[in-house]
């Protein structure tokens, strides 16, 4: 199974008072992809929000338990650290506007201040764009703004965005809700592709989706895991009558 | 029944879009108006020597305006230096922080600020500027007008960057860029066409103020780039030189208006096409 790259012990997560993530508790393998599970507003996207730190930006909330990074404890190190090492794409794809497609893909080092050499630049944007499957449609107008591609396509970019950092790491949250399925099955293999090189952690409320692209999956429900294994194992064979029902179609 | 009542609604239909439309050709009237009629009266006192020339003494015909440009161009450049980074910021604040006291009371004081009549901006500025420093001067009359720069540019700021979606923020923060770098790089980037037109717009409001600088930049018959001397502007002239008993300078008053009128108009065109150029679409 490899090893663990990420682990989280007892995580809870609460806007205000009000708790979406219950005592979660599991192991990310290295190099698969893991699906989260679950029915809309069972905290999925809010799990994933707590290993970036993200999720504690939103005034009220709030982050209970441990999350670690190899052996590194997440909520003990700069929040800025962290989240280079982790990548996150968005449900709605968000390129910055005011950048060209190239600016767009080395944006988290001129963002951060990380002075690249002009070759380096270029490497960098031309292996980004190639891992995220873009390359070959963008080559040609790379100083063209992110915002003038396809809703498909600024994914992509974002997905380019996001392993520029080179990241252990990365964080896809529900990446295809706005996508049409042309767009949909593009992203797909593409994480496919991408499991050779980092570890990826997607969220869905898809059930076909998790099948067709996971290795493992976790099914969350109303904040609780209530099921984490092999995908395979889970679809077949599920332990727990909720996952079935999930599962099924008869809730969710 | 039926094709009675659809020809009901195609009446109604009819006669709402030919009130509205009239409605509309009104509101463009009075602006028609007031525009032909500056032109019609201030076009023939326009020539380049208007322009460039000093006002001349009573009696002695042509003299133009360029001390008051220059004054008011100087009082202008005094009044956005302090007012617009302050504004900016004032409006990354609010838009930063919708709850909390410290945006209630800004938010407030903005509010009350923009309500406040300009000559009571103008004796403020003439009590503790102009009679502590002895004189009348550019810096007090730009100063005046600065504050009353200040409501328009930090509520444009706000709105602007209230605009741009959440999604653009996280999207930084997500690749490890610092809370500081996020707003300056990525935010106020994305907003920075909506703030150009406030600014633009708020100095269109300023360059147009009589009340304030009648006793903060008083006036001056010659030409001065010394900021701490009274200077004269472009309303200052239309007001002395209107209100006086010569005909000649009834005649420099309304090319003072055709030049200002210009101006502001100009300045509410570029604001229009900067905000159409630089919309960023997210």
């Amino acid at each position: 199974m490899g090893s663990k790259v990420l682990r989280t012990e007892n995580l809870s997560a609460y806007f205000r008072d009000n708790r979406v993530v219950n005592r979660v508790s599991l192991s990310i393998p290295e190099n698969m992809v893991t699906t989260i599970m679950g029915p809309s507003g069972c905290g999925k996207t809010t799990l994933i929000r707590c290993f970036n730190r993200i999720h504690e930006l939103i005034p009220g909330a709030r982050v209970e338990g441990r999350v670690f990074l190899r052996d590194e404890d997440v909520y003990a190190t700069d929040p800025m650290i962290i989240r280079r090492r982790i990548g996150m794409v968005f449900q709605r794809p968000n390129p910055f506007p005011t950048m060209s497609i190239y600016d767009n893909v080395i944006a988290g080092y001129r963002l951060n201040g990380i002075k690249l050499g002009h070759g380096e630049r270029d490497a960098m944007v031309e292996e980004s764009l190639k891992k995220a499957a873009l390359w070959d449609e963008v080559k040609d107008h790379l100083n063209r703004k992110g915002t003038f591609l396809s809703g498909g396509q600024q994914q992509r970019l974002c997905i380019a965005r996001a392993l520029a950092m080179n990241p252990d790491i990365l964080l896809l949250d529900e990446p295809t809700s706005a996508l049409d399925p042309k767009a949909t099955a593009r992203v797909e293999q593409l994480v496919e592709e991408l499991k050779k090189t980092v570890t990826l952690i997607l969220v869905t409320h898809n059930v076909a989706q998790a099948g067709r692209v996971s290795d493992f999956t976790a099914f969350l429900y109303l904040g609780e895991l209530i099921e984490y294994g092999p995908t395979e194992q889970l679809h077949t064979a599920p332990k727990d009558t909720r996952t079935e029902e999930f599962l099924t179609g008869k809730f969710g | 029944m039926n094709r009675e009542k659809t020809r009901m609604r195609v009446i109604k239909d009819w006669v709402f879009v030919a009130v509205v439309v009239t409605l509309s050709f009104l509101a463009i009237v009075p602006l028609v108006l007031i525009l032909s009629y500056i032109v019609k009266n201030g076009l023939s006192s326009l020539t380049w020597e208007f322009l460039v020339e000093l006002p001349r003494p009573v009696g002695e015909k042509g003299g133009g305006v360029a001390n008051a440009i220059v004054g008011s161009f100087l009082l202008v450049i005094i009044a956005s230096l302090p007012a617009i980074p302050l504004g900016v910021s004032a409006g990354i604040y609010l838009s930063e922080r919708e709850g909390g006291r410290l945006s209630f009371l800004t938010r407030l004081a903005v509010e009350v600020l923009h309500g406040t009549p300009s000559i009571v901006i103008g004796i403020i500025a003439y009590l503790w500027l102009v009679i502590r420093m002895g004189r009348f001067s550019a810096l007090s009359g730009g100063i005046a007008l600065g504050i009353m720069m200040l409501p328009v540019i930090v509520r444009t700021t706000e709105e602007t960057l209230k605009l741009i979606p959440d999604s653009l923020k996280e999207a930084s923060l997500a690749l490890g860029v610092p809370y500081h770098r996020t707003i300056l790089k990525v935010i106020l980037p994305a907003g920075l066409g909506g703030i150009m037109t406030g600014v633009l717009i708020s100095v269109a409001r300023i360059a147009g103020e009589t009340a304030p600088l009648l006793f903060t930049a008083f006036g001056n018959p010659f030409m001065t780039w010394n900021i701490i001397k009274p200077v004269n502007a472009l309303p200052l002239v239309i007001y002395n030189y209107a209100t006086s008993p010569y005909p000649e300078w009834h005649a420099i008053a309304w090319g003072a208006s055709c030049v200002l009128v210009g101006l502001v108009l100009a300045l509410n065109l570029t604001a229009r096409i900067i905000a159409r150029r630089w919309e960023v679409k997210f």
